[in-house]
């Protein structure tokens, strides 16, 4: 009898050990770099949320503010683009990414994602992308055109992705995330969200994606089993859609998307729930893939690039992934198809919402509360430019 | 005969909207926590106490419990600039959630009557709606 107690007591103990235990910290951890050498500027000021941004010329960036503005800076100066759709403020959603076509210079064509409402009902909005036309002359979009939205509308707060990125065969990739409904969207097909979405320039459809074949099945997901992926890049070298996604707690991811696969969310993560209770023992599967690397503790990633130039010293292939738990942008040296060194960049600079690689291969930086800061190689003064 | 009839029919009816549109404070709270885990855990954390010098605490909050407009407007239009609470400097941002004007007194309501909190008089819809935003 005193035997059964001991074991009850014992499995108690386990149990709430479980219960209350995070994983341990993911390798490499970490660092903080004693000497720090580079400088920064901000070079658009007086920004809450800047979700998305991309690169018109070296002194011309378009910015979006999640609350719904789109924002024209050429030389610091902002001026406000008109003619945006409904943008449904709820929770993480917004305005979100914004992107040049890839041929922008002939044809003023951008893209964007928001979390809006087009159906006109009162339950809640879901993801959307959209074209227009920039006219930088009037401040104004033309020619808006809904490509793909989401269904259906949920007035759940969490989730709604994205990013957007091109590749060399004429394609645009977007992200969605699971919306908050975990166990409804990103293992199901016929389900939108938690999954990465695969289209033609022009919206249509490519008859080589996936899922076209299924019958019921979203036609335009290229990867599914994802959560909230809202860091993502064309990898130059690897020719990959390389992104980083926003897992439970201790179980935030960096994915490379490829076609037709599974990322496993929810049926397997390295991640627990916030509220500290288990979400799944499972952290393998046969038939799911596992992730490039994932962070114990989270990070809350938001953005990734990859510094391509040669203007910082040792930064060159390196992926940079902003942090919004912890008020820095952190580099990721990649050795081996493995990540092997993790550093602090511009530490406790404010909530990092986005990073992108300039056309002058210099790295921007999104800060919530503050702006787009520019980072100074340590051989140069600041200079004026920009 | 008949008016009197229509006259019970359309007071009932109003009767009953108001009824439906107001919620008891046990109510409210409980929708409120719902709210809460969704909008606001993540930063001010499931006990309420936030992270001190970055996300500002809720619970036995003095700005909280002297401000009670200005934290309703900081839920419905969001908030910026710095603020004082139980002796330390928070400056950073809240945004807008979206919240809808009952989503705000339900959270609001939750917020007052937890952690150590608690605070007789509802916060109904319609104070919700009075409130302008700041400057």
């Amino acid at each position: 009898m005193r035997y059964l107690f001991s074991t009850v007591g014992l499995l108690c103990c386990t149990s709430v050990l479980l219960y209350c235990q995070d994983r341990p910290d993911n390798p490499p951890f970490i660092e903080t770099p004693e000497k720090v050498d580079y400088t920064y500027q901000i070079v658009v000021d007086d920004l809450d949320i800047p979700w998305g941004m991309d690169f018109i010329s070296e002194n011309e960036l378009l910015i979006t503010e999640k609350k719904g503005e789109l924002i024209y800076a050429v030389d610091g100066q902002k001026t406000q683009i008109s003619g945006l759709p409904f943008v449904y403020q709820r929770g993480q959603g917004g305005l979100l990414d914004v992107a040049l076509h890839p041929d922008f210079k002939n044809n003023n064509i951008i893209y964007f994602v928001t979390a809006t409402n087009t159906e006109n009902d009162d339950r809640g909005g879901n993801s959307a992308l959209y074209s227009a036309i920039l006219n930088l002359e009037d401040f104004r979009l033309d020619d808006l055109t809904l490509l793909y939205k989401a269904t259906p509308n949920t007035k759940r707060p969490h989730h709604w992705g994205s990013r957007i990125v091109f590749d060399e065969q004429g394609h645009l990739y977007f992200a969605i995330g699971d919306r908050g409904q975990r166990d409804i969207t990103p293992q199901d097909l016929t389900a939108d969200g938690g999954k990465i979405y695969r289209l033609h320039l022009d919206g249509s459809i490519p008859e080589d994606n996936p899922f076209v074949g299924q019958p019921g099945a979203k036609k335009a997901v290229f990867s599914y089993g994802h959560r909230n992926p809202q860091g993502m890049i064309f990898h130059p070298q690897e020719k990959e859609i390389w992104l980083n996604e926003h897992g439970p707690r201790g179980g935030d991811e960096i994915n490379i998307s490829k076609k037709g696969l599974n990322y496993g969310w929810p049926v397997i993560t390295h991640g627990i729930n916030y509220s500290g209770t288990i979400i799944t023992d499972q952290t393998h599967r046969e038939g799911m893939e596992q992730p490039f690397y994932y962070w114990i503790p989270s990070i809350g990633p938001s953005g990734m690039a990859i510094s391509t130039s040669d203007i910082y010293p040792d930064w060159k292939g390196n992926i940079f992934v902003g942090s919004l738990t912890f008020s820095y942008l952190e580099r990721l040296v990649i050795e081996n198809n493995q990540v092997v060194k993790r550093e602090k960049v511009l530490d406790k600079i404010g909530r990092v919402r986005n990073v992108k690689e300039g056309l002058d291969g210099y790295l921007y930086v999104g800060v919530e509360n503050l702006g787009i800061v520019k980072i100074i190689p340590p051989n140069e003064n600041i200079s004026a430019s920009l | 005969m008949k008016i009197f009839l229509l006259l019970f029919s359309v007071g009932s009816t109003l009767l009953f909207f108001s009824i439906q549109k107001n919620k008891t404070l046990d109510e409210s709270i409980a929708d409120g926590e719902m709210i809460y885990d969704d909008f606001c855990l993540q930063c001010h954390r499931a006990d309420g106490q936030g992270v001190e010098g970055i996300f500002p605490p809720l619970g036995q909050a003095d700005f909280l419990f002297e401000n009670i407009d200005r934290s309703i407007a900081a839920i419905k239009y969001g908030m910026q600039g710095a603020i004082v609470v139980n002796g330390i400097e928070y400056d950073g941002l809240m945004a807008d959630q979206g919240l809808e004007d009952q989503e705000v007194a339900d959270v609001m309501n939750y917020v007052l009557n937890s952690w150590g909190n608690s605070h007789d008089q509802i916060i109904t819809i319609d104070r919700v709606k009075s409130v302008k935003p700041l400057d």
